[in-house]
């Protein structure tokens, strides 16, 4: 049941198949036999049980809140949920309670959905692995598939092999991408800056959106940079992300860039003629450092297209190359001003130090923040500084909108939309990883992400296939601005074709240390 | 409110003292110590005005003077993380849409009126920054103000100022404003220094002010005052701030500098905590002394913040605002420009309470100071300072205005009666107008009584005298009790004439000599018999006539 689409769950609970209790129960039974996964920070079992035993009450009565009712889901640990710890995995928030709900959490609960808990991120979503928070990294679940295992480590399944090989989720969202790849739950919530749900979600096998600027309520979300965060869904097709936007979109009072008009869910139709499309292949997206099965895997999807009759044309978008470096003004530039709040004084976590509100104020942030965070403060400060204003931040504002251009031209000569890779290459092992800095990581891993962000456009990774290693592979397709329906009708389309495997995950009991096999009896 | 007018009173006066030496000289040259070369001062204003309004700025936090510290703050006031500004309580959803959804229209509207009232044009599009610093009562780190484009630029001020003691002489002058911006309140920090803590109340964080930048015009102490004067008067005319320095509404800081004439302007300072419009002309005079002293022994002025001690008279380094400040501006990602219309640009289906329209607001302004005094001058025929004075205490004018539509007796006379009795009384004790023991009505019967010739002017003093006392007897009962009515039996009145007459035979052989001056004694003697009793005009006539019998 748990490996069951958030649709088809869905059904189940409405027909009485299960009961959000034992579903309830379940998801959290596998949160704590996968826990070696750290795909969560906090588990909410106590008011996740309480709520589900409130769905049950709903199913009894024969009245649903909607599809979502009794659905468990996890939420990325930088959104604020009452009563729970949002920590966004720093010790500057470790221990800090919410007194209100973001909207997005407010929304999901409004439909009935059981909050089982929050899931880990880097600090302050700020990194692409899911490595750097204060509660330790992420292990991506494909680690310990059979797939993986077969391929990568065939001979042995020894204890310091899986130490050494298993692989990161990629991030920030990556307790999320994790969560709803080991089927803990059926959907998560996910941030999206710079591809922060985007790049987990192609390293997880799962379907990442990241909704255009403005769709979704970033109220509730701890901000990384305000003019590019959008809330992500993380789900395992495509079908049940458009089911989650639905609930969640739509104008908010709380934030005033969200749009104004009312946002109508949709169902997505099961596309059947593609001639009408036009695919772009934008050639920037051939970056240095793209592994050539993500490259053959992407020209062999466009090929898919155009067999199936769409037309697929070469674009360019000239000013991408430059997306990282502006990026990392812009980003550097809000985080600085974004962190400012955590001085210690309102809420978190406070150094001892009591010489002097400054001498406080440095020490504070000093011990809450890790090097990552404090580096682009200090580097944000720095281009905002009087005498680099102009020439950093404006000038990134200004290349921001030459990338933005580039999208509005391509979508203007008449393409829908655009087929990119996700990431470079599939996930590497944490032991890898971790060999280069947070800095050249972020900057490498957001190259096929980041643009959209810059534009305010909707993206979305579609699972494809399994490289030679045996893990996820992705593929990114980049919508118009608020067509989103489009979007996901033709990421649907190619879910359909590409089938992509089920994880085989080989979950490790931890009080007997041995390996159980789950059956990977595939829904249909 | 009446606090900061009454303060003011006195310094208005004492200041003028130095206008002179000011003006004198045509314009702001003040002669050094060493009486060689001259030095001009140079006065800027930056005052920030509370926006009256029942909310703040980006929440719906109410706003109160004086509630319980801490006890008006939303989860944005204190900067939780994760929350965004959004004006939500009061106005429907249509409205917000429209307004984008975050600003507090009555604070927007209320920049406009004040915009328009100080002549500025007003930016249909402006745009909100975050100004960084760290302080204990600012939690965001960051302030959002309006640092690129402001709702409001480029308007004047019209001011005027007595250039002498008497009041006779008024001159008016002109600041420009550089701009009006919308901003947000810090809170407040209050420092225990027995326990070496900082407290922090956030009610006031979030709050709508205006900041109002006004360019360096200024020469003294004395015109910065008039000039807060003037913008007090129209804040609260218009009711966009109440404007009492007292409650922090109005916040002055002064930017201060001295050079040579011919030469650039000087280092210049800020001078802050300026309680009140008396304590901003001495701190601005004070630090022009200071730096003129400073340069002439041979020193340097330093670009720094001072802090005026009222209780020294002087100004301080503020230890905490050393250093240089980089704000690092940066545009505020969570806020859209704030739009405004006018008649032109108002689309067709949208009406004044869906938007912020400039003219609608234009043709409501109510009448400002200047054009109430020019009124006032107009209708009452009294002098132009009479004018400035009763405006400048609240509510003075609508006394004196009550008193005249219930009087016979001329305004012209009125107003003696309003400003040299009333006014210095209430001064005396520290009184504001609306304390006043004597209500315009009262003073009204007591005037008709001086106008119907039933006493005299004499006995409407005492009669006002006790009048002060409050004891709710009328007039006409006080006069009856202790007889004050003038002696309307002629006989009585010769007789009392005859008597004085008969008693004062030097006085009436000087009088019959030529000496007509010395009637007025007899007159006076007369008056002392019948305790003020008569009526001096008819005195003087019974007088005249018994001498020349």
């Amino acid at each position: 049941m748990l490996r069951a689409s958030l649709r088809e769950v869905s059904a189940a609970l409405k027909e009485g198949r299960v009961t959000p209790t034992e579903l309830c129960q379940k998801c959290l039974s596998l949160i704590k036999s996968t826990k070696f996964l750290n795909a969560y920070i906090t588990v909410a079992e106590e008011t996740a049980l309480k709520q589900a035993e409130e769905s049950e009450k709903r199913y009894g009565r024969g009245q649903p809140l909607g599809v979502l009712d009794g659905i468990p889901v996890a939420v990325k640990d930088n959104f604020n949920a009452a009563g729970i710890e949002t920590t966004c995995a720093s010790k500057m928030l470790k221990g800090y309670i919410s007194p209100y709900n973001a909207t997005v959490v407010q929304k999901l609960l409004d439909q009935g959905a059981v909050l089982l808990g929050k899931t880990n991120l880097d600090e302050f979503a700020m990194g692409s692995g899911s490595t750097d928070g204060i509660f330790g990294p992420v292990r991506n679940p494909w680690s310990y598939s059979r797939q993986y295992k077969e391929k990568s480590v065939p001979k042995s399944h020894s204890q310091e092999d899986e130490e050494s090989n298993w692989v990161i989720t990629g991030g920030s969202s990556g307790g999320s991408a994790a969560a709803v790849s080991s089927f803990t739950c059926f959907a998560a919530l996910g941030s999206d800056t710079g591809g922060s749900t985007r790049n987990p979600a192609a390293h997880c096998g799962v379907v990442g959106l990241k909704p255009t600027y403005g769709l979704i309520s970033r109220h509730g979300l701890i901000p990384l940079v305000n003019s590019m965060d959008v809330p992500g869904i993380l789900t395992r097709c495509v079908d049940d992300a458009a089911v989650v936007l639905g609930t969640l979109a739509g104008h908010d009072p709380k934030d005033s860039t969200t749009i104004q008009d009312n946002f109508k869910p949709f169902d997505l139709p099961n596309l059947t003629d593609v001639s009408k499309l036009s695919i772009g292949i934008p050639k920037e997206y051939h970056a240095p450092g793209l592994s050539s099965e993500i490259l053959s895997l992407w020209s062999k999807a466009a090929d898919l297209f155009k067999n199936a009759g769409a037309k697929v044309i070469e674009v360019s978008l000239p000013h991408t190359r430059y997306s990282i470096v502006c990026y990392h003004v812009l980003c550097t530039a809000e985080v600085a001003s974004n962190m400012a709040r955590f001085d210690g004084l309102e809420y978190g976590h406070r150094s001892d130090m009591n010489k002097s509100t400054e001498s406080m104020y440095a020490a504070t942030r000093r011990e809450g923040f890790n090097d990552v965070v404090r580096g682009r403060i200090l580097s944000g400060n720095y281009f905002l500084l009087k005498q680099n204003y102009e020439n950093y931040f404006i000038k990134a504002q200004k290349v921001r909108r030459l990338i933005a251009n580039d999208f509005v031209k391509v979508f203007g000569s008449g393409v829908d939309i655009l087929l990119t890779p996700t990431t470079l290459s599939d996930a590497v092992p944490y032991m890898e990883f971790i060999k280069e800095d947070n800095r050249t990581r972020s900057a490498q891993d957001d190259i096929l992400t980041q643009a959209a962000n810059m534009a305010g456009l909707p993206a979305i990774n579609v699972p494809t296939g399994l490289s030679e290693r045996g893990l996820p592979v992705g593929l990114q397709f980049i919508g118009q601005s608020f067509q989103e329906k489009q979007l996901l009708t033709v990421a649907k389309w190619f879910e359909k074709q590409v089938k992509f495997p089920m994880i085989q995950l080989e979950v490790k009991r931890h009080d007997h240390g041995a390996f159980q096999h789950q059956k990977s009896a595939s829904f249909s | 409110m009446a606090a900061a007018a009454r303060g003011y009173s006195g310094v208005w006066r004492r200041a003028w003292q130095r206008a002179v030496a000011c003006n004198a000289r045509g314009g702001a040259v003040l002669a050094g110590k060493s009486g060689l070369a001259p030095w001009v001062p140079v006065v800027g204003l930056e005052i920030h005005a509370q926006i009256s309004s029942n909310s703040k700025l980006f929440s719906g936090s109410q706003v109160q003077f004086a509630a319980p510290p801490n006890s008006l703050v939303s989860f944005f006031d204190a900067s939780l993380p994760g929350t965004l500004p959004s004006h939500q309580n009061g106005s429907s959803a249509v409205v917000q849409k429209l307004l984008t959804g975050v600003l507090n229209r009555r604070c927007v509207e209320a920049a406009v009126m004040t915009g328009l009232a100080l002549n500025c044009s007003i930016n249909k599009k402006s745009l909100f920054d975050r100004k960084h610093y760290f302080y204990a009562d600012l939690p965001a780190g960051y302030q959002i103000t309006q640092q690129r484009v402001p709702i409001a630029v480029n308007g004047s001020l019209s001011y005027s100022l007595c250039i002498d003691n008497k009041m006779s002489q008024m001159v008016t002058k002109t600041v420009r404003i550089k701009q009006i911006q919308l901003e947000q309140d810090s809170g407040k920090s209050l420092h225990d220094d027995t326990r070496s803590q900082t407290l922090v109340d956030l009610n006031r964080a979030g709050v709508g002010l205006m900041e109002v930048v006004m360019e360096p015009d200024m020469c003294c102490g004395e015109e910065a005052a008039a000039a807060v004067r003037e913008l007090q008067l129209i804040l609260q005319t218009l009711g966009s701030s109440q404007a009492v320095m007292a409650e922090g509404q109005l916040r002055v800081d002064a930017n201060v500098s001295v050079h040579h004439p011919g030469e650039h302007y000087g280092v210049r300072t800020e001078v802050k905590n300026i309680n009140s419009i008396r304590f901003l002309a001495k701190a601005v005079d004070y630090e022009i002394e200071r730096q003129i002293e400073e340069l002439e022994n041979g020193g340097t002025i330093l670009n720094e913040t001072r802090a005026f001690d009222s209780k020294l008279g002087c100004t301080v380094p503020m230890r905490d605002k050393e250093g240089k400040q980089d704000y690092r501006f940066m545009p505020e990602p969570n806020l859209p420009p704030l739009i405004l219309y006018d008649a032109k640009s108002l689309p067709a289906n949208m009406n004044h309470q869906q938007v912020v329209n400039i003219d609608w607001i234009h043709e409501r302004l109510p009448d400002l100071p200047s054009v109430k005094r020019a009124k006032l001058v107009e209708q009452y025929g009294i002098l132009p300072e009479h004018s400035f004075t009763l405006l400048n205490e609240d509510g003075l004018t609508e006394f004196f205005e009550n008193v005249v539509k219930q009087t016979q007796m001329k305004p012209k006379k009125v107003i003696g009666w309003i400003l040299n009795d009333l006014l210095s009384y209430l001064k005396q004790h520290s009184l504001t107008v609306e304390e006043s023991p004597v209500s315009s009505v009262l003073l009204a019967d007591l005037l008709n009584l001086l106008e119907k010739k039933e006493i005299s002017s004499t006995a409407a003093k005492q009669v006002l005298a006790e009048l002060w006392k409050g004891e709710g007897k009328t007039p006409l009962e006080i006069v009856k009790e202790k007889k004050l009515e003038l002696i309307q039996d002629q006989k009585e009145l010769e007789q009392i004439c005859q008597a004085v007459i008969d008693g004062q035979e030097n006085e009436v052989m000087a009088i019959k000599a030529g000496n007509r001056k010395v009637l007025n004694k007899l007159i006076g003697l007369v008056q002392r018999e019948t305790q003020g009793r008569s009526n001096p005009v008819l005195v003087k006539q019974l007088l005249e006539k018994k001498l020349s019998e």
